[in-house]
C-alpha cells in the first residue's frame, strides 16, 4: 500500500508547494475532510479556510479563498485561487480578502457570492484576525 | 549631394537611435525572461483546471439545463471579439497581428450576417479596431497602470464579459492574443471562451462530486474564463516582449548597416573635398 501521496498547491500565478504528503486536511464546501492516500476519488470545491499538509517533514499549513480539490488514490491536487502559507498571512490580508468578498457578495447579489462572503467572514474569526 | 556638416549630424542621430534600440532591446529580454517564467508558472493551474472541466464538462454534456456559459444560449447571432493587445507600441507586428486576425474574423462573421461586438484589451488594439470597428465598440480595459498582470486582472475583465453575457448582450465570446511559440515566433490565435469549449479528458477515474456536478459548475464556470483570459495575457506577455526584441534587435542593425553607408559616404566626400582643394591649388599654381 501506498504511503504517500503527491500533493500540489497550486494558484493562477504559481505554483505554492508540491511534496509528498501522508496526509491532507482540505476545507471543502460541505465540511473539511482529510484525504489520505488510497482515498476514493473525488473532486470538491473550497472554502475559505486553513489547508493542512502532513508529510515526513512536518506539518505545513496554508490558506486557502476558494477554489476547489481534485483528490485520486495517488494524488491530491489543490487549485486555490488565492493561496499563502499560513504564516505570511497577516491581518491586513485577510482584512482585504473579506472586504473583496463583502464587495462581490454587494455587487453580484448571488447565493454563492453571499455564501462566500460568510465563509470568509467566519475564517477571518477562526484565525483571530 | 549633402553637405559634410549635414552627414555627420545624421551619423551622429543614427547612433543614438542605435543606442536607444539596443537599449530597448536589453530591457525586452530582461522583461521577456520574467514573463516566460509568469507564463510557465502559471501553466500547472490551467493544465490542471482544463482537465478537470475536460471531465466535468463531457459527463454534464450538453445536457438540458447545463449552464448557459457552457451549453451556449443555443443562438449564435451576437458574437463579442475579445481582442487583447499590448499597451505600448515599438514590437514589431505584434499588435497588427492579433488586430489583423480580429479584424478577418469579424468581417467572416458579418458576412454571415451576424451580429459583432468589440472589447479591447490593450491601447494598441483599441486604436487600430477603432478604426474599422468605432460603432461596435462596447468597452475597453485599460491596464496601462498595471506593471505585473496578475490573476485579479484577469478575473475582472472575466467578471465584466460574464456580466454582459448574463445581461444577454451576446451568445459567443472569443479571445484574441498571440500565442508566445518563440522569440521569432508568435503566432495569434483565437479562442472561444463562452460558451467554454474544453476538450473531453481521456481520464476514465469516476470521481465523487461534492457538491454535485451542477453546482461545482456553476462555480467553476467563471473561473474557468478568468483562467482562460489570464493564460491568453500571460502568453501575450511573453509575446509582446518577445516581438520586441527581435524588432529591436533589427532595428540596431539596420542603423548600424545605416552608419556604415553613411560613413562610406561621409569619407568619400571628404575626399572628393580635398581632391577639389588640390586641383584648385595646382591649377593655381600652373596658371602663375
Amino acid at each position: 500500500m501506498a504511503d504517500t501521496m503527491q500533493f500540489d498547491l497550486v494558484s493562477p500565478e504559481r505554483s505554492l508547494a508540491s511534496t509528498q504528503a501522508t496526509a491532507v486536511q482540505i476545507p471543502g464546501a460541505e465540511g473539511d475532510f482529510t484525504a489520505m492516500p488510497l482515498h476514493a476519488p473525488v473532486i470538491t470545491t473550497l472554502r475559505p479556510g486553513i489547508l493542512s499538509v502532513t508529510s515526513a517533514s512536518g506539518t505545513d499549513e496554508y490558506f486557502v479563498s476558494g477554489g476547489f480539490a481534485e483528490v485520486t488514490a495517488e494524488n491530491a491536487s489543490v487549485l486555490a485561487e488565492r493561496a499563502y502559507a499560513k504564516a505570511d498571512l497577516t491581518a491586513e490580508i485577510m482584512e482585504e480578502l473579506v472586504k473583496d468578498a463583502n464587495m462581490q457578495r454587494d455587487a453580484s447579489h448571488t447565493d454563492i457570492a453571499a455564501k462566500y462572503a460568510d465563509d470568509m467572514a467566519a475564517a477571518a474569526r477562526e484565525l483571530g484576525f | 549631394m549633402p553637405s559634410l556638416k549635414d552627414l555627420k549630424t545624421r551619423i551622429e542621430s543614427v547612433k543614438s537611435t542605435r543606442k536607444i534600440t539596443k537599449a530597448m532591446q536589453m530591457v525586452a529580454a530582461a522583461k521577456l525572461r520574467r514573463a516566460q517564467d509568469a507564463a510557465e508558472a502559471g501553466r500547472p493551474y490551467a493544465e490542471r483546471f482544463n482537465a478537470v472541466m475536460g471531465g466535468l464538462a463531457a459527463s454534464v454534456g450538453k445536457a438540458e439545463g447545463a449552464p448557459k456559459l457552457l451549453a451556449g444560449t443555443g443562438a449564435d447571432n451576437v458574437h463579442l471579439l475579445v481582442v487583447m493587445t499590448a499597451e505600448r507600441g515599438l514590437c514589431g507586428g505584434f499588435n497588427s497581428n492579433i488586430a489583423k486576425l480580429a479584424r478577418a474574423h469579424a468581417e467572416k462573421l458579418e458576412k454571415a450576417g451576424k451580429t459583432v461586438k468589440v472589447l479591447t484589451v490593450g491601447k494598441k488594439g483599441r486604436e487600430q479596431m477603432k478604426r474599422d470597428y468605432a460603432d461596435k465598440f462596447v468597452g475597453h480595459v485599460d491596464l496601462t497602470e498595471v506593471k505585473r498582470v496578475g490573476y485579479d486582472d484577469a478575473a475582472g475583465i472575466a467578471q465584466d464579459v460574464i456580466k454582459r453575457f448574463d445581461e444577454g448582450e451576446f451568445d459567443v465570446a472569443t479571445i484574441f492574443f498571440s500565442e508566445f511559440k518563440s522569440v521569432i515566433s508568435q503566432i495569434p490565435t483565437a479562442k472561444q471562451v463562452i460558451p467554454a469549449d474544453f476538450e473531453p479528458s481521456e481520464d476514465s477515474t469516476v470521481y465523487d462530486y461534492e457538491p454535485d456536478e451542477e453546482e461545482i459548475l456553476a462555480d467553476l464556470l467563471p473561473r474557468g474564463v478568468a483562467t482562460q483570459i489570464f493564460s491568453a495575457l500571460l502568453e501575450n506577455g511573453a509575446s509582446e516582449q518577445g516581438a520586441r526584441m527581435s524588432a529591436m534587435d533589427n532595428a540596431t542593425r539596420n542603423a548600424g548597416e545605416m552608419i556604415d553607408k553613411l560613413t562610406i559616404e561621409f569619407n568619400r566626400s571628404r575626399q572628393a573635398v580635398i581632391t577639389n582643394e588640390l586641383i584648385e591649388i595646382i591649377s593655381g599654381a600652373e596658371a602663375l
